[in-house]
């Protein structure tokens, strides 16, 4: 306990040597950071694919090809690293035949605990959302999480209409959660009794994302269509 | 010459706390009698099995804590009684002693015995179950089957830790007309439907066991009102406020929200007014906080039921109320004799 | 200092973080993760498991750099270094298991802030070699998983009716929803605390005896 520890002697303060300690330090850090981000990057890439693709699998059975795009306003192209500023990231699943069946889009909105992220299924032919699968959520057991099973409240999301304003600008009508047993439209929810939050959420998502991705799909849905940019 | 030098009070009223208790229980006694006319066997198992658990679970507690025996006291008793009237005539017996553990323990043990308690402590019970098992505590029976002095409703006899039975096909070979499944609150929620007044007293609404009669328990309150074991300001404080609240609300905001009679008849109003709310060990001293209190548990019970997302809202109200009650004690002080506020 | 018997000390050291000394029961340190991920036994054990790995990389890598480090900096390099393996946790629980990573959620990143690794840091390995000092972290690290084990256990079977998902009651079991619910929490860190409390009570009256 004597001159062997430099803790205990209050020495002259040095910058300097402050500068280059944690300069040093960090440099470590820094290192080593990138290094398990190299090593792990295709894992983690992996997993993300494999959950993601199981989603949009359960939620389009006939899918035998999903390809990843993104959306903006310049146009349709093919997914590349993360979305850019403003653009909508979407799946499009075609059947056995290579033909379109599906487009796959996810959004988020927070719910009673935490953001409830859904994947939605969009078919154009009749303009409406044709399900739903919850891919994130921490909704209160027994109560929330009623969205992933109760059956009359996915029953809203088999023919949920996202029609657009004819001049491709915008939704016809706003996606909206309303009351237990107060559904009048084919754009509206029926939110689960006790659930109202959450159920508000999962609409909100919806909405958000159908808002922002659909004019600027739309517009482009042969390039989707024809694989375009797809290898 | 011995003289003794004792503090006050100096005189006794010859009442103490055992005497009152089981005066309360008196009190209830025509409520419980009244359930297991409605619901038979199964009411009257609940109730057995809900107080049982009560008591056993204060003589563990008394045991393990090597305190005096304080069974005789009959607040456990009361905890339990007043606990099964709560809950619903279906819910499954191993859930009710689950409920009357919690009420003793989480209640009151912990904090240390009767008259320590922050909350009322058959309300903990009951917040308890409704965390734990919202599905079984919403799932109402119908009242006055025919077989109810032979048969249990089904779900009464769960095995424990296991999910209820399923009552539905027993409700249908009953072939109760009419029978929804649903409370005047609920309906009157999701539906907008008026129950009718007369099926609100005459027990025939779904409802838990003891508060199916608002009539039926107005009279046992005033009989302990009557007999000063309970202050009445209390209960007038609690469902004055409600009342002046769903007459204001249906005066000026139209035919939204639920005439004043549902409000005062339905749910569990009277029973927290007057049994609940009215714990000495949980509610304020001084007059002027207790009208605050009563007050507050009023509002609180509106705020829920009509802007909130649970159908009913008195225990909370009222769990809420037991919370400020010492603080309402602490700023609401009756002013002292002779002296002057600057 | 560093002549002492190595042997005997670094058992106690051990033993030190995982009963005398336990995190979660007797320090009653890291309560917002040991609360907030236990919902079941397989969060709780990767909760504790990459807690107990940052602490053992971040004590190992301070206890090395001790001497190098100035008292003014100390703080914040032991900031920049926990996080550093906080990080690395991060990305390999994400390569491991996505659904783990989602259940865990922001309180990965939050082991950055957990006072237990700070504070083993600044208490112990700041003035001891690395081997001591990589001891005690393990002995901390495993006393903290079994803390939230003991938590997310109990939440799991009575929250789910199973255990590392392992069913035990059969398809009817009836969930108690409030156990998984952050109360269900505080409830059973409640109950464990005061079996805990009554063990040292009755060893006290034991040794008074």
């Amino acid at each position: 306990m004597s001159g062997e520890q430099p803790i205990h002697v209050v020495p002259p303060v040095n910058s300097l040597r402050m500068v280059r300690t944690l300069m040093l330090v960090t440099s470590l850090c820094g290192g080593l950071i990138v290094a398990v981000w190299q090593i792990t990057l295709p894992a983690i890439a992996t997993n993300k694919k494999v959950v993601l693709e199981r989603s949009v699998r359960a939620l389009i059975p006939n899918a035998s090809q999903i390809v990843e795009y993104d959306a903006s306003a310049q146009g349709v192209t093919a997914a590349k690293g993360d979305p850019a500023d403003g653009a909508v990231r979407f799946y499009a699943a075609y059947d056995k035949n290579g033909t379109l069946d599906a487009i796959a889009a996810e959004g988020g909105a927070r719910g009673y605990t935490d953001t409830v992220r859904v994947l939605y299924g969009y078919r154009h032919d009749c303009e409406c959302i044709f399900g739903i699968q919850v891919t994130q959520m921490r909704e209160t057991p027994g109560i929330g999480d009623k969205i992933i099973t109760d059956p009359a409240f996915l029953k809203n999301f088999e023919r949920l209409d996202v029609s657009l304003t004819p001049d491709l600008k915008s939704l016809f009508n706003v996606v909206k959660t309303v009351k237990h047993s107060t559904k009048q439209f084919g754009w509206e929810i029926d939110a689960i009794a006790g659930a109202t939050i959450t159920s508000k959420a999962v609409g909100r998502g919806i909405n958000d994302s159908a808002q922002r991705l659909l004019p600027m799909l739309v517009p482009h849905l042969e390039v989707v269509k024809q694989k375009g940019g797809a290898q | 010459m011995s003289m003794q030098l004792r503090a006050s009070p100096h005189l006794h009223s010859g009442r103490d706390v055992p005497t009152i208790m089981r005066h309360v229980v008196y009190a209830l006694l025509p409520i419980c009698a009244f359930s297991v006319w409605q619901y038979g066997l199964s009411s009257l198992a609940l109730i057995v099995t809900v107080t049982l658990s009560c008591l056993a679970a204060e003589r563990i507690s008394n045991k393990l804590s090597g305190t005096v025996n304080t069974l005789s006291d009959w607040s456990a008793t009361i905890t339990g009684v007043l606990l099964a009237l709560t809950l619903p005539p279906a819910f499954p017996l191993w859930m009710g002693a689950v409920a009357g553990f919690a009420a003793v323990w989480l209640g009151k043990s912990l904090f240390g015995g009767l008259g320590h308690n922050p909350f009322n402590p058959a309300l903990v019970g009951r917040a308890f179950v409704q965390a734990a098992f919202p599905t079984a505590i919403t799932t109402w029976a119908p009242a006055f089957t025919a077989h109810r002095f032979t048969e249990f409703i089904p779900s009464s006899l769960t095995l424990p830790l296991m999910q209820p039975n399923d009552i539905s096909s027993w409700v249908a070979s009953n072939m109760v007309d009419g029978f929804t499944g649903a409370t005047p609150l609920a309906r009157w929620k999701f539906e907008h439907f008026v129950y009718p007044v007369q099926d609100m007293i005459t027990g025939a609404a779904s409802a838990s066991t003891g508060e199916t009669s608002a009539l039926l328990l107005m009279v046992c309150g005033l009989y302990l009102i009557a007999r000063k074991f309970m202050d009445w300001r209390i209960p007038v404080a609690v469902v004055g406020s409600a009342l002046i609240l769903a007459l204001a609300f249906r005066v000026f905001g139209g035919d939204e929200y639920p005439p004043a009679h549902l409000v005062l008849l339905s749910g569990g109003l009277m029973l927290g007014a007057l049994f609940m709310a009215t714990d000495m060990a949980t509610s304020p001293v001084s007059p002027r906080a207790v009208w605050a209190y009563g007050a507050i548990i009023g509002t609180v019970t509106i705020m829920i039921r009509y802007f909130g997302g649970l159908t009913e809202g008195v225990m909370y109200a009222i769990l809420f109320g037991n919370a400020l009650a010492p603080l309402l004690d602490k700023y609401l002080q009756p002013n002292v004799f002779g002296a002057r506020k600057k | 200092m560093s002549s002492q018997p190595l042997q005997a000390s670094n058992m106690e050291e051990l033993l030190e973080g995982i009963w005398k000394q336990n995190p979660v029961f007797v320090m009653a340190l890291g309560m917002c993760p040991a609360l907030a991920v236990t919902v079941s036994a397989f969060n709780a054990l990767g909760m504790g498991l990459a807690t107990t790995f940052v602490l053992i990389c971040s004590c190992t890598l301070i206890s090395m750099l001790r001497r190098f480090i100035p008292r003014e900096v100390r703080i914040a390099t032991y900031i920049v270094i926990i996080a550093t393996f906080v990080t690395l946790v991060d990305y390999i629980i994400q390569a491991v298991s996505l659904a783990l990573y989602e259940a865990l959620g922001a309180f990965i990143q939050l082991i950055v802030v957990n006072c237990i690794i700070l504070g083993r840091v600044e208490s112990h390995a700041a003035k001891n070699p690395p081997l001591s000092a990589m001891v005690n972290a393990l002995g901390m690290g495993i006393g903290f998983t079994i803390g939230l084990l003991a938590l997310g256990g109990v939440r799991e079977i009575f929250g789910a009716g199973q255990l590392f998902g392992i069913s035990l009651f059969g398809q009817n079991f009836q969930p108690w929803v409030v156990m998984v619910l952050p109360p269900g929490g505080f409830f059973v860190l409640g109950l464990w605390l005061l079996f805990f409390a009554w063990l040292a009570k009755r060893k006290e009256a034991r040794h008074g005896a």
